[in-house]
């Protein structure tokens, strides 16, 4: 494809580039600005709960002369956060971006196998984010019904509701063009000699996240098509026969089931979880390896594992409807389903952390995060286990001690997965380096700080505080006695955001640096950091397609001279 | 350098590039109708008054159009297979058949939705109708693009014929796995919604 090209030019060469590099740039820069728009609008929101209604200084006029974030200007915030955080932040920036990027250089491939169609992935996802936020612009404001967009609530709701349901078909039809993508791309254009069982993990995991994003994504169009007819043609899928609705009864003919979406949105959102969480564990994995300079152990368990994690997210999705009134036998089921899908993230977690065992680990910023993240995310996965049974869910669905565990997962976890990545291929992709003493700023700031957000949910979760509320629970006595912890969580969440500016000023710094010239700093063993140069070609990739002869973590081998042999080195 | 296995089959899965992705698209397909279908079932054991189909429906019409659609199928397979035996004026044969087919289809379902219409059966006029109006009107732009498709690679796609016959064939063959698993839906949805 590349020899066609007779002239490159600016348009060509970086806003309509086939080039898979580009266009991972691109969903990485765009993924980056949204994950800091999503957090914005939490910080906006965390100074109502820490000063519930009070004026909003320095950005209070948005909201109109009162200054005030009123409970349904709030619901749109929270509603858009958890929208903008993972579907327009975390998915492209693992998965499109990462992904795009990593993937065709780990195994040996000149690009993606459908150049356009990578193209035109991005180009969805930006259309979509874009009609996302015009939501904020029509009567009524953005959707507020939450990220999960229940009905009947969000079959009544303004029109915000259905711009949320346009730009999630946009957003659907990109990952599926990805998905296809990348699955199509690993399976087909691995160089010779790399086997399944020499891939990185990296290139595992997102060959997995593939396989979720494009099964679970479909049943989550056809309900946001249903919703669309809902809402647009009259019609009640979602809208049982005899609802009230601000004291007046709906005129629709009725018959429909509100628990419809949650079934078909669940069985998404759920396999989600681990579109989010996989894309990390790959990051995490390689640079484990690269920092202990020792195999990773147990790297078949670790791809087993991680293969039956994918399986079983699909039968899980009813654990987030314990409260909905299903029957004991169904509970039972997902109750059962849901301790058995532990066990494969133990084994993932276990196989990381022994992989630590007897290594000579070089604590730089990727690896402070990459070390962070087995904590952050044992937390966040263990106070999930008392949420998957039933008994335990009755007491703590909906408070904030659910917010504190999918947020240890995510933030803390994925997040801090997604920063090490970029230390750790910011050389790969512009040839400098990252200024460490201020990435190890960025790391200790973001570490305190984000657990001083998330940790005082739990305290506030199991004394009974529901998630969602305006006024962060002063209106109910039972919060009274942890109510004070809105103010320290809301002063974390600023200085939180304050701790970014060491990593937004880190790489605008590096970016005026000149070149290093350096190819593979961090005496990595795979194709990405061996076989091509820092950036890498244009077009192309490698100037000679690799052959591969070893697995991926051949680090200290004995007897060898240098403590990394490449894979593609013959012997 | 020219990615690999665009035409060609890699050795080792037995497939070419585009033929993977479409299996797989149509993979992504079956979740989305599966998801639909899903939701018909859970609407309909959820009321005690599910009408028959043919309360509202036409089944002559849309058994005509059963017709249309496999017959398409078929001369969709032909003129790949004609492709395959190197005679290009059979392809357009076939190929215009398939067009015309698929057009026909198109005509029924609009005599079909203003029949509808004219006795004000709407979506809105209960679930019934209402999930029968969605799933044959997604499945109606499942065809529409379909039509699209076949028309570009029969008129202005067919020049490719001359410069790189393989990936033509290709091409075809790819479209036509689209065309029976958009007949395939129908042959669900006929018997969910106007028999059963």
């Amino acid at each position: 494809m590349s020899d066609n090209h007779t002239k490159e030019t600016f348009f060509t060469k970086y806003i309509w580039s086939i080039d898979h590099k580009v266009i991972g740039i691109q969903y990485g820069i765009t993924a980056l600005l949204w994950l800091l728009v999503g957090f914005g609008l939490m910080m906006v929101m965390r100074y109502q709960l820490a000063y519930p209604d009070t004026q909003i200084p320095f950005i209070g006029w948005i909201f109109g002369e009162d200054k005030l974030l009123l409970p349904e200007k709030y619901n749109s915030l929270g509603a858009m956060h958890g929208t903008i955080m993972i579907f327009l932040g975390v998915v492209p920036l693992a998965f499109g971006a990462f992904g795009n990027y990593l993937v065709p250089l780990q195994i040996g491939a000149i690009d993606m196998a459908f150049p356009r169609l990578n193209a035109a992935s991005y180009w969805t996802y930006f259309l979509g984010s874009i009609i996302m936020v015009v939501g904020f612009f029509v009567p009524g404001g953005a959707a507020n019904s939450g990220w999960t967009s229940y009905p009947p609530l969000a079959d009544v709701a303004t029109a915000g509701q259905t711009v949320w349901l346009l730009g999630m078909v946009m957003l659907i039809t990109s990952s599926l063009l990805g998905s296809v993508n990348i699955m199509v791309t690993v399976i087909q254009l691995r160089a010779e000699g790399m086997t399944w069982f020499r891939l990185p993990i990296f290139v595992w995991t997102q060959f997995i996240t593939a396989f979720l994003l494009l099964l679970a994504f479909p049943p989550l169009e056809a309900a946001g098509i249903l919703q669309l007819m809902d809402r647009l043609a009259g019609t009640s899928f979602f809208l049982p026969t005899g609802l009230v609705v601000s004291g007046e009864v709906l005129t629709n003919a009725g018959g429909g089931s509100p628990l419809l979406w949650q079934h078909l949105f669940w069985f998404l959102a759920h396999p989600e979880v681990y579109v989010l969480i996989l894309p990390a564990f790959g990051i995490i994995s390689e640079i484990i390896a690269n920092n202990t300079r020792k195999p990773l152990s147990g790297y078949k368990s670790l791809v087993y594992a991680m293969t039956f994690l994918g399986f079983m997210s699909f039968v899980v999705w009813a654990h987030h409807m314990y409260l909905t009134g299903m029957g004991t036998t169904m509970g039972a089921f997902f109750q059962t389903t849901t301790m058995i899908i532990s066990i494969p993230s133990v084994v993932i977690l276990t196989a990381l952390l022994l992989s630590l065992w007897g290594g000579s680990i070089r604590f730089n910023t990727p690896m402070l995060f990459a070390l962070a993240f087995l904590p952050m995310f044992g937390i966040g996965g263990l106070t999930g286990l008392p949420l998957g049974l039933a008994a335990a869910d009755i007491h703590l669905h909906d408070t904030y001690y659910v917010i504190g565990h999918f947020h240890y997962v995510v933030a803390p976890g994925t997040l801090f997965a997604l920063f090490a990545g970029v230390y750790f291929w910011f050389p790969k992709v512009t040839g400098k380096s990252l200024n460490e003493s201020l990435g190890k700023l960025h790391f200790y700031f973001s570490f305190i700080f984000m657990n001083g957000v998330f940790m005082p949910m739990f305290i506030q979760g199991l004394a009974g505080v529901s998630r969602r509320l305006a006024d962060g629970g002063q209106a109910y006595a039972h919060a009274a006695d942890v109510i004070y912890l809105n103010e320290i969580m809301s002063w974390s969440a600023w200085l939180l955001g304050m701790a970014q500016l060491f990593f937004i000023a880190n790489v605008v710094l590096t970016l005026f640096k000149a070149r290093t010239g350096e190819i593979n700093p961090w005496n990595a063993t795979t194709i990405d950091w061996t076989e091509t140069s820092s950036p890498p070609l244009g077009h192309g990739n490698f100037e000679k397609i690799p052959v591969v002869y070893r697995g991926p973590y051949e680090y200290s081998v004995p007897g060898s001279k240098i403590d990394f042999t490449p894979q593609t080195e013959k012997g | 350098m020219e990615i690999p296995y665009g035409v060609k089959e890699r050795p080792d899965t037995g497939l070419n590039n585009a033929k993977l992705g479409i299996w797989l698209f149509l993979a992504s397909e079956v979740m989305l109708f599966g998801g639909l279908f899903s939701a018909y079932i859970f609407l309909r054991t959820g009321v005690d008054d599910w009408p028959m189909g043919s309360k509202y429906l036409d089944v002559k019409m849309a058994t005509l159009n059963t017709l249309f659609l496999i017959t398409s199928s078929v001369t969709m397979v032909m003129s790949w297979a004609s492709l395959k035996l190197n005679d290009f004026k059979k392809f357009k044969l076939y190929a215009g058949s398939t067009l015309l087919l698929a057009c026909g289809f198109l005509v029924i379902k609009y005599f079909e939705y203003s029949s509808k219409f004219s006795y004000s059966y709407y979506p809105s006029t209960d679930n019934f109708l209402g999930i029968y109006f969605t799933m044959t009107g997604l499945h109606v732009i499942h065809v529409i693009g379909g039509i699209a498709v076949i028309a570009f690679l029969l008129f202005p796609g067919a020049k490719m014929w001359e410069t790189d016959p393989e990936r033509f064939t290709s091409r075809i063959e790819v479209t036509g796995l689209y065309w029976h698993f958009v007949d395939l839906v129908w042959i669900f949805l006929f018997p969910v919604l106007y028999l059963l």
